[in-house]
């Protein structure tokens, strides 16, 4: 009888994995990086790896649906004469009127207005649709200066000072030409259908030293009244903290790698920056190395998803999270409803990233005048507003059950860990033991 | 700094609200400027003593004239919008930088970033600039009696940048539709940036820039012109040694 010999399974490469290969085939056709928007998709550690414990014999619950659990914040205390104050500890981040249509940023004034929190502008300056539906509007000053002036900085709530963001540490913006419409274009004063490059650097300003006089500028200009943010990508965040404050900082915005982009170059978004959970707690400290911890109030984003990811960042000590990518999915982005269109366009709902190529299906991240005809402002408005609701819900129903009568009373000690790597970065003990890596010196 | 000649505030009004930086501090300055309304009769004022200080007379949005007897730190006449304000001194970085409209006039020199990001308006340095000056111009108008700087213009939008003197390394980096007229010598251009003909439309506007500033003896053809080659204007990776 003959040997039979058994065929081994094809196996395929952990390194050189399917993505991989697409992705050297892709660039050796195209001769070009991939570009795309969003934020990392890596797996990273994040806020599933950590739990809260609740009440037990020694802790004691609120009652749901009856005692109070506050969660509201005032934003800008330090040296703003109009701080702001919000009715949730969830903000709306900055995405560009050009990166995004004038619906989706008017449905994204209008679901923070109904939910009583802020939006914000973006790199492209300030639209009517947003300032028109946004009670509380943060307005952005980015190394571009697009339309940027003296008028809209003074109708603006709060204005925040972009030094970089999650997706792209050191990296500027970019707008292709085919995003570049007339309305857009004269926003920006650049040609119609050129590929626009945003600074990486402020043009008139390097450095903690000269951030300290730009802000005393911005200060002066708005007579002191509103309050000043610096927002930065997660890179070194406790020196970040600590000079943003040392400059004047009313606010301090920190932007995990898992923030999203209107558009960057693959490699970028995917190896510069940290995990929004690694950024938590160093910021926390620089603050309460100062004696600044609760009076410059901090706010962290990337890849907020729900009430549960809300309360484990105010339980770390941050002020109020912000949240872009889960927005634009509460307003249609990436639906299912579209699946045939984006299998037209090579991909499938929920992995849309195509972002600065203006052929967004949902009609959110273009400037197509048919395509964003889809987003109907006031219905994706008022999803955007229900979610902002049930998120909040969420991380209420988890204070109370922490015994807590404030969304801002949450600790670290009501979190552990479920990996090393979790445990490590939050400052909170490995689930079942009372190990916090790298306290002790162990 | 030796006595200057008045101003136009000065001719016009033959008095003006003086405002001491050394009794009164910077935010009741501003402050005051800005409760300025239009049809206000304070259209003039003077400021005394600015000893360097930052963000002196910025935000002002009415046609007032602000005479600064001194030099000035940072940021100078940020934002203007339609006051017609000149430094009797030196100023620091970022003079007149995002200006919207109005004039600003420096008699000495300006340190780095003048006129960043401006969108209208003319700023005059009748000394040297230094680097990056008109970095990121959005419209406004420039005009430096002497030289300036490396990378200036860079990444200039809109707007006309002329020098009398020469410029530095790196002039009109990455520039966009921004006219830099530059008289003496430039040490080097930068990515994207080239010398363009002076055709009769650009003598007509460079003349009309000179007369503006009270340039006098010195001819809009003695300049050269320098642009945007708008190769970089749409990605193309044989392009990718430029950058």
């Amino acid at each position: 009888m003959a040997y039979h010999n058994p065929p081994t399974t094809p196996r395929k490469s952990a390194t050189f994995d399917d993505y991989t290969l697409s992705e050297i085939r892709r660039a050796a056709a195209t001769g070009i990086y991939d570009i795309r928007g969003a934020g990392a998709k890596r797996k990273l550690p994040h806020f599933d790896d950590l739990l809260f414990l609740g009440a037990s014999i020694s802790r004691y619950p609120l009652e749901g649906y009856r005692e109070r659990c506050d969660t509201s914040v005032v934003l800008g205390s330090r040296h703003a004469k109009k701080p702001i104050e919000l009715k949730i500890p969830i903000t709306i981040a900055g995405m560009s009127f050009g990166s995004l249509s004038g619906p989706a940023k008017e449905a994204l004034g209008r679901g923070a207005t109904i939910a009583g929190t802020s939006t914000t502008t973006g790199d492209g300056g300030m639209t009517e649709e947003e300032r028109g539906h946004s009670k509380t509007l943060v307005y952005q000053y980015l190394p571009s200066r697009y339309g940027m002036n003296p008028r809209d900085l003074r109708r603006a709530d709060a204005i925040e000072v972009v030094v970089g963001q999650g997706a792209k540490p050191g990296g500027g913006g970019m707008l292709l030409g085919q995003k570049i419409s007339d309305r857009v274009a004269e926003m920006r004063t650049l040609p119609k259908g050129i590929d626009q490059r945003s600074a990486s650097r402020h043009p008139d300003w390097t450095g903690p030293d000269d951030l300290e006089i730009k802000i005393l500028e911005l200060r002066e200009i708005t007579d002191w009244e509103k309050p000043i943010y610096v927002k930065v990508g997660g890179a070194r965040p406790y020196y970040d903290t600590a000079l943003a404050v040392k400059a004047g900082a009313d606010v301090v915005v920190i932007d995990g790698m898992q923030g999203g982009t209107a558009a960057t170059q693959e490699v970028f978004i995917e190896n510069v920056g940290q995990p929004t959970l690694a950024c938590i707690r160093p910021a926390v400290q620089a603050l309460q190395d100062l004696g600044m911890h609760r009076k410059v109030q901090l706010i962290i984003s990337g890849g907020i998803r729900n009430g549960a990811d809300v309360a484990k960042a105010l339980a770390l000590g941050v002020d109020a999270v912000s949240i872009g990518t889960a927005a634009l999915v509460a307003l249609g982005d990436n639906d299912p409803r579209w699946e045939a269109e984006y299998n037209a366009l090579g991909t499938t709902a929920g992995a849309y990233d195509d972002w600065h190529e203006g052929r967004d299906p949902a009609g959110i991240t273009t400037q197509d005048p048919e395509l964003m005809k889809r987003v109907d402002p006031i219905a994706a408005g008022r999803r955007l507003a229900n979610y902002l609701k049930v998120m909040t819900l969420e991380a209420q129903t988890i204070a109370r059950a922490c015994g807590k009568n404030s969304l801002h009373n949450l600790e670290p000690e009501d979190l552990v860990a479920l990996t090393i790597e979790a445990a490590a970065m939050a400052g909170v003990p490995l689930a079942g033991t009372n190990w916090i890596p790298g306290k002790n010196g162990f | 700094m030796p006595a200057t000649p008045m101003s136009k505030a000065e001719r016009d009004q033959g008095h003006a609200r003086v405002f001491d930086l050394s009794q009164h501090s910077l935010r009741e300055l501003n402050e005051a400027l800005h409760k300025l309304t239009p049809g206000s009769n304070e259209t003039a004022w003077e400021v005394l003593n600015p000893k360097g200080s930052h963000s002196v007379a910025v935000g002002v949005d009415q046609p007032v004239s602000i005479d600064v007897r001194g030099s000035v730190g940072y940021y100078c006449a940020g934002m203007n919008d339609g006051a017609a304000i000149t430094v009797h001194g030196s100023a620091g970085p970022g003079v007149g930088e995002n200006m919207m409209s109005g004039s600003i006039v420096i008699k000495g020199d300006a340190s780095q970033y003048a006129g960043a990001t401006g969108r209208g308006g003319l700023l005059v340095i009748e000394g040297n600039a230094s680097s990056r000056c008109g970095i990121s111009m959005k419209g406004i108008d420039i005009v430096v009696h002497g030289n300036i700087g490396h990378m200036s213009a860079f990444m200039a939008q809109s707007g006309n940048l002329v020098v009398l003197g020469d410029a530095g390394d790196a002039l009109g980096d990455s520039i966009y539709e921004a006219r830099l007229f530059v008289r003496g010598k430039v040490e080097s251009l930068g990515a994207d940036c080239i010398a363009k003909e002076m055709r009769p439309e650009h003598i007509e506007l460079l003349q009309g820039l000179l007369d503006k500033a009270g340039v006098t003896g010195v001819k809009a053809s003695e300049f050269k012109r320098y642009g945007s080659a708008r190769k970089l204007y749409n990605f193309n990776i044989d392009n990718a040694d430029a950058y």
